[in-house]
């Protein structure tokens, strides 16, 4: 395992507002690494400091060995980028908008790759149409091909699947992966849609408020509980009294009621699950039971929920 | 372990000059975009009526016109019915609007359609977008200019008959070359405005506004500034401070440093750009320059507006470098 991305107490400061504070990073070659958070949580600021596009305030990067902002045009060079809303000279055909960043990466001969590679992303045909027919998917598919005309070492994606429909987003992700397992590529791509990241990242980090506020593989950061578990509780009938003698077992911490009739957010003690449930079907007659916490959707609303009530 | 190798080497040998590249691309668009077409056309027609009026003029005198030896650079040099300016006049005025044109959305443009951090994300110095940009649309005023010239110089050849001399047509590239940096001083300023604001409309208008007013109400202000500093008072003494006053300060203008240096490049007789007197003039030979003398006369005004040509794009160039990839 080769480190290719590796940031140390990275930090971008505008007038004194950290918009990343303290990042570390270190995802080594074909990872596929998730950056997750809203926006504005400073995801893009991280990409564009990685790229030698942004000054970073304090802290050290390394990309591929190199230092982005000593040898800017090296990192380039070998790391392809997406950016998030990427665009295109609109009178220039698909080809053409590859050709011309082929060249600017100094292949001048490229259209077999670019044949491959608009066939590939799915823009075959569509490869001679001036891209400003295009849909803002298809743009989405051919900043994709265009990241990977010079062949890097790295993919950078900022949001990747934004703009793109469900199905078109699933042969990204298809891709992604491939271009990860089978040309050991790294990449990084950053999201706010947690669905996706948690499909195809092999590890996560997530960012609030410019600060990773947990980072690991996907299921790790799942079972990383703190606090009370979350289980929903559904009951056949809707007793507003059920709620009080809820609170009245022993493992359970808190109550709250569910949207659907009957149904109870409860908190449980996280090693006592079992008991909890046996005693809550003791109380009145439970028709399910379903544990909330057991995706990364779970911590992702605590961190952000814990975020809101900060800044509320 | 091999490809690691062949980039290696490849690193090497090749030195990128994506400049050349961004400049390739940039000068393909502006050949194919609607206003180079439209800007052509416009300047093609006012020229055709400016010169078909000059070679009449020179028609017209021709007979006495015993002794005129630069009778070609006459063309660009002379005021006929019905067109009210010379065509280097009309050059003068027009030809910052080709500047203009070609720089400004250089910028903001590539923002606006979202194409500027994936150019930057290629591996080339920053400084290389905007270069190969400046170098592009300075290449096709260029290219219009010298045709307009061109054009020109056909229409002469044909209505008088009169071939230019070897002396003519270098001064003709000189001047040329000047025109090309007077226009690159519009275009480093649109270029300029590119960078600083966001919207292309805008960075149209400031750019349009500053040539309209120097063009237009150039005169006015400069009489009133120079009234200011050296007022009139009847005395002739201070009615020469005035005008010397007033044409020094006419000169922060790069239209008035393009007219004089215009003047003088591609009228051998002429011999000076400042105040005359009578007596200074009285009994004096008409004579020509040559190129060299002439030079002598403008070169203050031709370094100045190179110097202003340069600045101008140094501000524009920093201003870039300075600026957020995304703002």
């Amino acid at each position: 395992m080769v480190t290719t991305i590796k940031s140390k107490s990275l930090t971008k400061a505008y007038d004194g507002h950290k918009v990343v504070d303290n990042l570390n990073l270190d995802i080594t070659s074909g990872e596929i690494f998730g950056l997750l958070g809203p926006n504005g949580a400073g995801k893009t600021t991280t990409i564009l400091m990685l790229l030698g596009l942004v000054e970073p305030t304090s802290g050290e990067i390394e990309v591929l060995g190199l230092d982005p902002r000593r040898n800017p045009l090296e990192v380039k060079r070998r790391v392809g980028f997406l950016p998030d809303a990427v665009g295109f000279y609109d009178t220039m055909t698909g080809r053409e908008n590859l050709r011309f960043t082929a060249r600017l990466n100094g292949i001048e001969d490229a259209e077999e790759k670019i044949d491959a590679l608009l066939e590939e992303v799915g823009l075959a045909d569509a490869g001679d149409q001036r891209v400003g027919e295009y849909s803002r998917g298809m743009k989405q598919r051919l900043g994709l091909a265009d990241a990977l005309v010079k062949g890097p070492g790295v993919l950078i994606l900022d949001e990747p699947t934004t703009a793109i429909d469900p199905e078109g987003v699933a042969e990204i992700l298809g891709m992604i992966r491939r271009l990860a397992t089978e040309q050991g590529v790294t990449i990084l791509l950053s999201s706010h849609l947690l669905h996706q990241v948690q499909a195809v990242c092999d590890r996560v980090a997530i960012f609030v408020d410019g600060k990773v506020v947990a980072q690991g593989p996907p299921h790790e950061l799942a079972a990383q509980q703190r606090g009370p578990t979350r289980v929903e509780f559904r009951f056949d009938e809707d007793d507003e009294a059920l709620g009080q003698r809820l609170e009245g077992l022993a493992p359970v911490q808190s109550v709250t009621r569910g949207r659907i009739p009957g149904a109870w957010i409860v908190g449980v003690e996280p090693a006592r699950l079992s008991e909890a449930v046996r005693l809550a079907s003791a109380e009145a007659p439970l028709i399910g039971v379903r544990r909330l916490d057991d995706d990364l959707d779970a911590i992702y609303r605590r961190y952000f929920e814990s975020s809101e009530e900060k800044s509320a | 372990m091999t490809t690691a190798t062949v980039t290696e080497t490849e690193k090497e040998f090749r030195p990128v000059q994506g400049w050349r590249v961004v400049a390739a691309k940039e000068l393909a668009d502006h050949l194919l975009s609607g206003r180079f077409i439209v800007l052509m056309a416009v300047l093609g027609i006012a020229t055709a009526a400016a010169v078909f009026a000059a070679s009449g003029g020179i028609r017209d005198v021709a007979p006495n016109a015993q002794g005129i030896t630069a009778l070609f650079l006459k063309l660009f040099t002379v005021t006929a019915d019905p067109v009210p300016f010379p065509l280097i006049v009309f050059v003068g005025f027009l030809a910052p609007l080709l500047g203009i044109m070609f720089g400004f959305d250089a910028v903001n443009g590539e923002r606006s359609q979202g194409t500027l951090p994936r150019l930057l994300s290629q591996p080339i110095h920053r400084d290389e977008v905007i270069l190969g940009k400046f170098v592009a649309g300075l290449s096709v005023v260029a290219i219009m200019l010298a045709s307009l010239v061109l054009f020109v110089s056909g229409i002469g050849i044909f209505r008088l008959g009169v071939v230019p001399t070897a002396a003519e047509i270098t001064r003709l590239f000189v001047w040329l070359i000047l025109a090309v940096i007077y226009v690159g001083f519009w275009q480093a300023l649109a270029t300029l405005t590119s960078v600083l604001t966001r919207r292309a409309s805008t960075s149209a208008l400031i750019p349009v506004g500053v040539w309209l007013v120097l063009a237009l109400f150039g005169s006015f202000i400069f009489s009133a500034i120079a009234g200011i500093i050296s007022p009139r008072d009847g005395t002739a003494v201070a009615e020469v401070a005035y005008l010397r006053t007033q044409q020094a300060v006419s000169q922060i203008s790069p239209i008035t440093l393009f007219q004089q240096g215009s003047t003088v490049l591609l009228d051998p007789e002429v011999r000076t750009v400042g105040l005359v007197t009578l007596e200074q003039v009285d009994r004096a030979i008409v004579s020509e320059l040559n190129l060299t003398q002439s030079l002598g006369v403008v070169w203050p005004q031709l370094v100045v507006l190179v110097a202003m040509t340069a600045v101008m794009y140094a501000l524009a160039y920093v201003a870039f470098m300075r600026q957020e990839v995304r703002a």
